[in-house]
């Protein structure tokens, strides 16, 4: 790597990780851009793929495909097998009691929206209130905004510090009798803030208030445990864990979920169908309409074997260690401010300089090979708090490395020295 | 792909830094807003007309460096002249960005052509374009924000 500064970066080897070799599993990682080494520092986007998830998909394509849950023949067998073997795998990654509270879905933002239109429109009505927090993804605002519009309900919003921190004692003080959901995202992709989910969780619960948790920055980078955090619904997407686009996961507790109506209807979630009648399938198809994603969901199952091998615990030590080498070097770069300090933080350095937007410094970066996300990251609020357009956003995965930090100061430097 | 150089101009790095006619006119006749959704851009375009004449122009707002230098060149090369001259500025712009392939009008551009760099730079067109966009918008008499999208 043509860093030309590795007293910097000190070693390759990480605490659990031996990322040589992890580097080596992802095909996409061994190549140049602009003439030099890709540095690929946007997972919180989304993440790249380990040769093993590329090989289920093919191995589905080219020897199993058939439709699930439907035909008596073998492939059809094959693949309802697979497909329902991946669904295991997401219910012992997340430590939820039941396959059946394992929900398909699209991504994060289906997960959600699956809540808001079923549960939402079922338990929530005029003068009810959704708390929320000030950095949440347009993901986890706009479906309330819609459900608030048809209901005549309110959307609450948890403020934040200079840091990015929650402000629990408004957290408390916005509880209230007409609170139907706490909807709060785990750790934030704007900022890198972990949330205290357990503790938001017990707030509400003691209230008799459920909560769902977005899980689309955490499930990644730490150890989910459904039951011990006692969150009543989880979503995560496929594609920021490794896995396939197209596939995500609503985790709902199997009682809420029995409860809810359907979201969408159609083939699958049915058990008999009259023009007259109709009576819905049983957990969790009751939530899974028409023909799924197959092959996405079976790929995410190889994904999460994929990273339970490396060891979640792992993983979140060895990218700690990342996130903590690369806050020292970029708070070293004059004229530069690191937009979201928490003391709970996960790999996302969102930064702003003086003197170059963000989408300069982007720009700049790629013509050195390195991929950073610049701009709002779904998240405007979040940029109106902090009274900026947009910032230029590092966000680590676990197969970066001390030398792709030293890689992004060289290219920072290069974005001054052009501005100078 | 073209060297940096090429895309961050001296020109161009100096109207960022020292933008021209960067304020509000008070007593435009004309004005336009326009925004880039994907990154946040925003520029507010003023025109003083006189007659067919643009007699003043002023534009506000905040964006990377190819937005303002694309918006502060604007100003100065349609100032003083025809709508139907900063028309054609308009498009020799516009076709100097979007075909490449194209011998650009460099009588009709002048410094714009400092710009030229940008349609190597797929994603960074819409940023040079924006106050051009935002110019039509003003001159057709548009008072609805424009969009780059």
């Amino acid at each position: 790597m043509t860093t030309g500064n590795h007293s910097r970066g000190s070693s390759v080897v990480g605490p659990g990780i031996d990322v040589k070799k992890v580097r080596a599993d992802f095909p996409v990682l061994h190549q140049t851009v602009n003439g030099k080494p890709l540095v690929y520092l946007d997972n919180a986007s989304t993440s790249q793929k380990p040769q093993a998830v590329i090989d289920s998909l093919v191995q589905y394509y080219s020897a199993d495909n058939s439709n699930v849950h439907r035909g008596v023949h073998t492939l059809s067998q094959r693949a309802t097998d697979h497909y329902e073997e991946a669904r295991t795998k997401v219910r012992n990654f997340l430590n939820a009691e039941s396959d059946h509270e394992i929900i398909y879905v699209r991504g994060t933002t289906e997960g959600i929206n699956l809540v808001a239109h079923s549960f939402g429109r079922q338990n929530i009505g005029e003068g009810d209130e959704i708390i929320v927090t000030a950095m949440e993804h347009h993901s986890n605002i706009v479906p309330w905004q819609i459900l608030c519009q048809e209901k005549g309900a309110y959307l609450k919003v948890i403020p934040i510090n200079d840091q990015g921190e929650l402000l629990m004692d408004e957290y408390e003080k916005l509880l209230s009798p007409r609170t139907k959901l706490v909807s709060i995202v785990h750790q934030s992709n704007a900022l890198g803030t972990i949330n205290p989910a357990k503790e938001i969780i017990d707030m509400a619960h003691s209230r008799g208030v459920p909560v769902l948790l977005d899980g689309a920055q955490s499930v990644q980078h730490m150890a989910i445990d459904v039951r011990e955090l006692g969150c009543d619904f989880f979503a995560f997407s496929g594609h920021k864990l490794y896995g396939p686009t197209g596939i995500g996961v609503l985790y709902g507790r199997a009682e809420l979920l029995d409860s809810m109506p359907p979201y969408q209807g159609g083939g699958e979630m049915i058990k008999s169908v009259t023009f007259e009648k109709t009576i819905y399938n049983d957990l969790p198809h009751k939530f899974e309409a028409g023909t799924p994603d197959i092959a996405g969901a079976i790929g995410l199952g190889t994904a999460i074997d994929y990273v339970s091998n490396l060891g979640m615990d792992n993983i979140q030590a060895y990218e700690h260690e990342l996130l903590k080498y690369g806050t020292e070097c970029l708070s070293s770069i004059e004229g530069l401010s690191i937009i979201g300090t928490a003391k709970e933080k996960g790999g996302v350095i969102s930064f702003v300089m003086e003197g170059i937007h963000p989408h300069d410094i982007g720009t700049i970066l790629d013509m050195e090979g390195i991929a950073v996300r610049t701009g709002h990251h779904c998240a405007q609020p979040v940029m109106d708090r902090f009274e900026i357009p947009a910032t230029a956003r590092a966000s680590l995965g676990l197969y970066n490395t001390k030398e792709e930090i030293d890689a992004l100061v060289k290219g920072i430097d290069r974005a001054i020295e052009v501005f100078s | 792909m073209s060297d940096l150089s090429e895309l961050y101009q001296e020109i161009l790095l100096e109207h960022n830094s020292k933008p021209r006619n960067f304020h509000k006119l008070e007593d435009a006749d004309r004005s336009a807003d326009g925004y880039n959704p994907l990154c946040g851009d925003k520029v507010a375009l003023y025109l003083k007309l006189d007659g067919d004449v643009i007699s003043d122009v002023g534009f506000q707002g905040s964006g990377c460096a190819i937005s303002r230098a694309s918006a502060s060149m604007l100003t100065q090369s349609i100032k003083g002249h025809s709508v139907e001259r900063a028309e054609e500025i308009f498009d020799a712009f516009h076709r100097m960005l979007t075909q490449p392939g194209e011998e650009p009008d460099y009588d009709t551009l002048d410094d714009l052509e400092s710009l030229a760099g940008v349609a190597e730079f797929p994603t960074r067109i819409k940023c040079a374009i924006l106050a051009w966009h935002t110019l039509k918008a003003a001159l057709k008499g548009d008072s609805d924000s424009v969009t780059t999208e």
